[in-house]
């Protein structure tokens, strides 16, 4: 079932490959940047610890995370021992194709889902700021709230002060260009400016972590550039932590620091790789360069089995 | 962005289309209108001209010109607005009585599936019994006063309130479940910021539809045992054969109803405007 996704992975030597994956689930090494030890750590434990503990600048660290759902054609394995760090402050990317478990991952980071097994330890936030905030992928921000009331969502739930969520709420907006908006409802805008108040939704709550499940997989190519801009405009000004799902490689090598590739289900990390493009970036600048072309090229080499792999799998299903 | 782009391209069309296709749906719905006002109006007329010649029997179907003048002797001296008088605050309460509980309880169903499954056989099997057939009951337990025909209404509102709002909060797309939880809100948080008002377009339907039912149930209530209201007034029209009265009674109520919609069509406006223009 899963035969082509165990095969090994063979990284071209272009490809500056941060990961070293040697295609069996227990043998996954990270490079030790920030001096980590794996070993000697119970790993059957079903946590997420926010934890100050977590050294080295690292933001999230998850071990050995399984994820199986009951299903009514028996268990179904959404990801299977993943393992990640995360540094404070990275921009990482999730590639890899469609139903490989990249939004289950992120719903664990967010607290909407329980994982199976394995380890999460993510970085406590300092006092009174929110551990994350998700962009929802699709429509997600409140019909029945203005976009003001839906920006200033997070804010409003921990009961802060009304000028600080004035002063928060309007910069944002205005950040995301939608400051004459305030009062309109989100049935009222375009699918562009929804996405833009549900970032400005995110933002404004000022997490430690951000997290994104394909914010922008519903717009169109130009709305979507606009938007890859505003959001590394905005994030450039805090440079908050944040994992980012997509699965276009284009948009992986645009906005990341850093990009895991999955593979095809059951969800494992086929390889990571590092983006050495310079910040702040401009995307289309940026998309110019032949370096650029090269490492989407690369990634896509490498994606196209999976997706191959996912595909022959529906097939098989029936589907 | 793509919104620029769009009024720039049809620029020519928009001079020309528009101006004819306001003006000819502005006519129809003038013309709608007037459709409106005028077929009970053509009706009423029918009525009379059938009465005044003698093809129905004025017996059972008075002209209305006699109803009207009798509306308008029981509107000068009082009687009229005692009797809605006594019927709205009946009304009233038993809205309240009946209505508020059954938001709690259906957006709480909505919410909570334990409770749901608790709750939703014993509302299943409840409701459909004919809410006339348990006013004996009612009056065996609430005697004859005011609160029989309170707790008449309030169990007519009762059902379709809860029943609509379980089924707005059901309706609510999960995703914004989600997002509260995702940004920390608690359980009452929840309720406030989602499940209670992404259910209220169903429970404003729920509302119009028990209020409607209690027009129904007050005027059941009030022919027995009651010593005021519509009800009331009907039974009594009965035993006096003033069929006159009776037909006050009936008019009366179905201009009740009526303003009753209007009222709530112009809160569901206020309070869902979201809804608008969808």
């Amino acid at each position: 079932m899963c035969g082509a996704s165990r095969k090994k992975s063979n990284i071209g030597a272009r490809c500056p490959v941060w990961g070293d994956w040697r295609g069996d689930r227990a043998s996954f090494k990270v490079k030790d940047e920030h001096g980590l030890q794996y070993a000697g750590r119970a790993m059957t434990a079903v946590a997420t610890a926010s934890s100050a503990a977590l050294s080295g600048g690292i933001k999230i660290r998850i071990k050995n995370l399984s994820k199986v759902f009951d299903t009514r054609n028996g268990p179904f394995t959404a990801l299977d021992t993943i393992n990640l760090d995360i540094p404070a402050g990275c921009f990482f990317m999730i590639v890899g194709p469609s139903g490989c478990g990249k939004t289950t991952l992120l719903r664990i980071l967010a607290g909407l889902e329980e994982h199976t097994s394995g380890t999460v330890e993510i970085a406590a936030p300092a006092m009174g700021r929110p551990g994350n905030s998700m962009v929802f992928q699709g429509d997600s921000l409140f019909p029945w709230m203005t976009v003001w009331e839906n920006a200033a969502y997070g804010l409003t739930i921990r009961g802060l002060p009304k000028s600080q969520i004035k002063d928060s709420v309007g910069h944002y907006l205005n950040r995301a260009g939608l400051s004459k908006f305030h009062d309109s409802y989100p049935h009222q805008l375009s699918g562009g400016m929804r996405q833009r108040v549900s970032l400005a939704r995110a933002f404004a709550n000022d997490p430690d972590i951000l997290l994104m499940d394909e914010p922008f997989s519903a717009l169109d190519e130009q709305n979507k550039v606009l938007l890859q801009e505003e959001l590394l405009r905005i994030w450039e000004e805090t440079r908050k932590t944040v994992m980012f799902i997509t699965h276009s490689v284009d948009e992986a090598v645009t906005l990341g620091d850093r990009i895991m590739v999955m593979t095809a289900h059951p969800g494992r990390t086929k390889f990571m790789i590092d983006v050495p493009f310079e910040r702040p970036r401009r995307v289309l600048e940026l998309r110019a360069q032949p370096a650029y072309g090269e490492l989407v090229y690369n990634i896509w080499g490498q994606l196209r089995d999976e997706v191959q792999a996912a595909r022959a799998q529906d097939e098989g299903r029936g589907k | 962005m793509t919104d620029a782009v769009q009024t720039t391209v049809p620029s020519e069309i928009r001079t020309a289309r528009p101006p004819a296709r306001i003006a000819a749906s502005m006519s129809r719905s003038s013309a709608e209108r007037l459709m409106n006002i005028i077929s009970p109006l053509a009706l009423i007329g029918v009525w009379e001209l059938c009465a005044r010649f003698g093809f129905i029997d004025v017996r059972f179907f008075p002209p209305p010109s006699k109803i009207f003048g009798v509306m308008w002797t029981m509107i000068q001296n009082g009687l009229l607005e005692k009797h809605v008088w006594a019927s709205l605050q009946r009304l009233f309460w038993g809205i309240l009585w009946g209505g508020i509980p059954a938001l709690a309880l259906g957006v709480a169903m909505g919410m909570f599936r334990t409770l749901r499954m608790i709750v939703e056989p014993i509302i299943a099997a409840t409701y459909p019994i004919p809410k006339s057939a348990i006013l004996p009951l009612i009056l065996l337990i609430f005697g004859l006063g005011e609160s029989s025909k309170v707790v008449m209404v309030a169990t007519g509102v009762f059902f379709p309130i809860l029943i609509n709002s379980m089924a707005g909060v059901l309706e609510i797309n999960k995703i914004y479940f989600d997002v509260g939880r995702n940004f920390g809100a608690s359980g009452f948080q929840v309720f406030r910021t989602v499940a209670f008002p992404g259910s209220l377009p169903l429970i404003m339907t729920g509302v119009k539809l028990g209020v409607g039912l209690g027009l129904v149930l007050i005027a059941i209530a009030e022919m027995v045992g009651a010593k005021s209201g519509l009800g009331y007034m009907i039974w009594n029209a009965w035993e006096i054969l003033s069929v006159e009265t009776m037909y006050v009674g009936l008019i009366t109520i179905a201009v009740l109803g009526l303003l009753f919609t209007l009222i709530l069509n112009e809160i569901e406006r206020l309070i869902v405007p979201w809804k608008a223009g969808r």
